[in-house]
């Protein structure tokens, strides 16, 4: 076994572990930051699967950006910031772990009899080439993302505005 | 470096957020089981881009896409959030029937 190897078991590892605690902590803010943990380690892993510039945006947009904004609205819809035993359903727990354990039995089963190839782990960097092609090939939905983020911003503020026309209070 | 345990890894983690999704009850703490699927979708995607050294990177770019589309979403979801919120005075989806018959 290589050394590669071993680290990616090590990586794997970690990913779930922090991922199983993202859903089981009983503590908002630990569940933010455990999902930090899960996305970091996605990062390198992606560093070691030759894709260096995902693994940047990874870091960039999520860690960077989708994180503060979960603290933000852990904040501003007042969760308790303690350890809170009503953060989870208990009557759905049972169900919910049948239903995820019969998932990953499925997928784990379909991809062990699909897919048996190595990875291939080339040299130096892909960022050149990604930029080449996000703009030649995939100029047009390259283009066609800006609008959705356009989009989502003129929601978001439509839909957290405190003078919003369509949602009077009396109305909900 | 075999791409089943990458496989086996991601299948895991969108268990894991499936799991989050049913048995959560704070709608943020949904969001962040979401952005779990959405994560182990990226992982699959730059995986197969390994495995077939792809010329044209179809992969990495879909991934790069999906990181896009999920921060538009967290940010119209943290919105309907607020906005229920602010109405209801409380975030647990259980007591949002609103679209209940």
């Amino acid at each position: 076994m290589e050394t590669i190897d071993i680290f990616s078991y090590f990586l794997l590892l970690l990913l779930l572990l922090s991922g199983i605690k993202v859903v089981t902590t009983s503590n908002v803010i630990h569940a933010a930051i455990f999902l930090v943990f899960t996305l970091a380690t996605t990062a390198i892993l992606f560093i070691l699967l030759s894709a260096e510039f995902v693994a940047l945006v990874l870091v960039l947009v999520y860690i960077g950006a989708v994180i503060v904004l979960f603290l933000f609205g852990v904040m501003i819809t007042r969760a308790p910031l303690g350890p809170n035993a009503e953060l989870d359903n208990d009557q759905n727990k049972l169900f919910a772990t049948l239903i995820s354990l019969s998932i990953f039995g499925i997928f784990t089963y379909i991809l062990l009899q699909t897919f048996d190839s190595t990875v291939v782990i080339s040299e130096g960097t892909s960022t050149k080439l990604l930029g080449e092609i996000l703009l030649s090939r995939f100029v047009f939905p390259f283009e066609l993302v800006s609008f959705v983020l356009l989009g989502a911003l003129i929601g978001g503020i439509t839909l957290a505005r405190k003078d919003n026309a369509l949602m009077d209070e009396d109305q909900i | 470096m075999s791409i089943q345990p990458i496989l086996i890894a991601a299948a895991a983690l969108f268990s894991i957020g499936i799991y989050g999704i049913l048995v959560r009850r704070n709608a943020v703490m949904v969001l962040l089981s979401i952005e779990l699927i959405l994560n182990s979708v990226n992982i699959n995607f730059v995986a197969f881009n390994a495995m077939l050294s792809d010329v044209f990177l179809n992969g990495q770019i879909f991934s790069i896409f999906i990181i896009t589309i999920a921060a538009a979403e967290v940010g119209i979801g943290l919105a309907i959030v607020l906005m229920l919120f602010r109405n209801r005075e409380t975030a647990n989806i259980n007591e949002f029937d609103l679209m209940k018959w």
